[in-house]
């Protein structure tokens, strides 16, 4: 059996980040990718936070294929026939580095495996590993189709549906509760059209989320990223208040229906759809997060169930990168002990948990519960909009006072044993 | 749009074999059809003869369906290396 010293498997952001920091360490490491290239089967929503990988990967940026920084934050609570929008913009997003950005990850991850190939590493694409080969219970290297590949160390970046981790035996079985599914197209609009239409100047961006009727009652929200020259418009939908929807429904249609909201439909008018696409997001939080390391084997990224749903944003490729360089220096240090254990590779542990990804994951570890209210994406955003709509109403009747008739119906609304409690969960985060 | 027109729009290399397999047994039991309501690319129906099937060539590569089926009836696993979807933006 040929051998390397490190094999990571999946060349999305957590393997490539891995594969980079260990590319000049002297070690053979090798990238095997499944798609044709890297980022061919990788979806984001979506944008990615830059501040917070910095201090791990200062270097790399310079050309980075970003579509355009995020200068404007957007929140839409939805109702059935109305909404209302909060809108956030800020000369501190306008600034660089830039907070965040929007990309496109077949674009993105190609860009970044080629850095990977530059300073050493090997990306091999094509090539979809099927087990690991274990001796005495140490993963000792990986299977593809005939080929057998050995290694010092394996590193699981095969993404969240980690096939790796179960063979390893170091997950549970998946639950609905814990995932959520995203889709989304995208669709093309010239540059010139978007800064117009999102008020934006010459390359920023805007990020925009919408909650309430757009899941129709199930946990979940829409989006609406704007890249250089085309929208990123999809829906997030748990998918255990999917198989709990009544009456059912084709969860595809909702992404039409959304489309046909005016809020929408005037955005994108005259676009054309170019991709469709689709992707799982872990939604278990810390809880759910599997064993990280065992002899021989690491687990970055999206396998390693590190993505955070905080309520105003998801986090996933800053955890991503992020847990690979972590599992590089790792490797690095055990290399230098000669020793691939599970108590010597037990040092990531360490230092995720020193790290801003599980202090985050700490911080936010009630969401889940948060989110499991279904009062959040119906009851809440519904009022917001009636409320705003009888303000802003004139008709042939004498108007009523605001304060006066629209306390009351707050009071009637918000003032109750059910809002209390729900106040008192939202307390937690 | 019909799903079918922007499944049309994705770079697909289908392999002849399938990646995704149903045990027929526990289909037949199922009363909920998860798989229909929560695939995004709409690839579960019912044949004539009342079984359930999947057109695994169109399929986004997500994992819903294996995880949406809490009866375990999906068998899901990648593609063979060289096939599936290809995502040009993602």
């Amino acid at each position: 059996m040929e051998k390397v010293d490190v094999i990571v498997v999946g060349g999305g952001l957590a393997g490539l980040s891995c594969a980079y920091e260990l590319a000049d360490s002297g070690m053979t490491v090798l990238v095997l990718e499944r798609g044709d290239f890297s980022g061919s089967k990788n979806v984001t929503g979506g944008r990615i936070y830059l501040r917070p990988i910095l201090p791990y990967l200062p270097d790399i940026w310079e050309q980075a294929p970003f579509e355009r920084h995020v200068a404007k934050e957007v929140f839409t609570a939805m109702g059935k026939t109305n909404s209302t929008t909060f809108e956030l913009y800020s000369d501190r997003f306008n600034q660089e580095p830039y907070p965040s950005y929007t990309i496109l990850r077949a674009k993105f991850d190609r860009w970044f495996a080629d850095l990977v190939t530059e300073k050493g590493g090997f990306v091999i694409p094509q090539k979809t590993v099927d087990d690991l080969i274990k001796e005495n219970g140490k993963v000792i290297g990986v299977k593809s189709g005939d080929e057998e590949i050995g290694a010092d160390c394996v590193v699981a970046a095969d993404g969240i549906l980690s096939f790796l981790t179960e063979k390893a035996g170091l997950r549970k079985p998946f639950e609905p509760k814990h995932f959520a599914l995203g889709f989304k197209e995208v669709i093309q609009l010239d540059s010139k059209t978007i800064e117009d239409r999102f008020r934006l100047g010459e390359g920023e961006g805007s990020a925009q989320l919408f909650f309430g009727s757009v899941t129709q009652g199930m946990m979940g929200g829409g989006f609406l990223y704007t890249n250089k020259d085309s929208l990123s418009l999809g829906l997030v939908i748990g998918l255990q208040s999917l198989n709990l929807r009544e009456p059912r429904e084709e969860v595809y249609k909702l992404l039409d229906q959304f489309k046909e909201r005016p809020e929408i439909r005037n955005l994108i008018r005259g676009g054309e759809t170019v991709e469709y696409s689709s992707h799982l997001i872990t939604e278990g939080g810390i809880h759910n997060i599997p064993k990280l390391h065992t002899d021989g084997m690491l687990v970055v990224g999206d396998a390693a169930s590190l993505s955070l749903n905080m309520l105003f944003t998801v986090r996933g490729m800053e955890y991503a990168m992020v847990s690979g360089v972590l599992a590089a220096r790792t490797i690095k240090k055990a290399k230098g002990r000669n020793d691939f254990s599970a108590s010597s590779l037990a040092e990531y542990e360490k230092l995720l948990n020193e790290s801003f990804i599980i202090k985050e994951m700490n911080t936010f570890k009630n969401t889940l519960r948060v989110l499991e209210n279904e009062r959040l994406f119906t009851k809440y955003p519904q009022v917001i909009c009636d409320l705003f709509e009888k303000v802003m109403w004139v008709d042939e009747n004498p108007k009523e006072g605001v304060y006066k008739t629209k306390m009351a119906e707050l009071k009637k609304e918000f003032f109750n044993v059910e809002t209390l409690k729900d106040w008192w969960q939202f307390r937690k985060i | 749009m019909k799903i079918t027109e922007k499944l049309a729009l994705d770079a697909f290399k289908n392999d002849k074999e399938t990646h995704i397999l149903l045990d027929q047994k526990i289909c037949h039991s199922c009363k909920e059809r998860f798989c229909i309501y929560a695939c995004p690319a709409n690839l579960y129906s019912l044949n004539e003869k009342g079984e359930m099937v999947v057109e695994f060539a169109g399929c986004l590569e997500c994992g819903t369906c294996m995880i949406a089926c809490i009866y375990g009836s999906v068998k899901w696993k990648y593609p063979r290396s060289e096939y599936g979807v290809q995502y040009r933006c993602g």
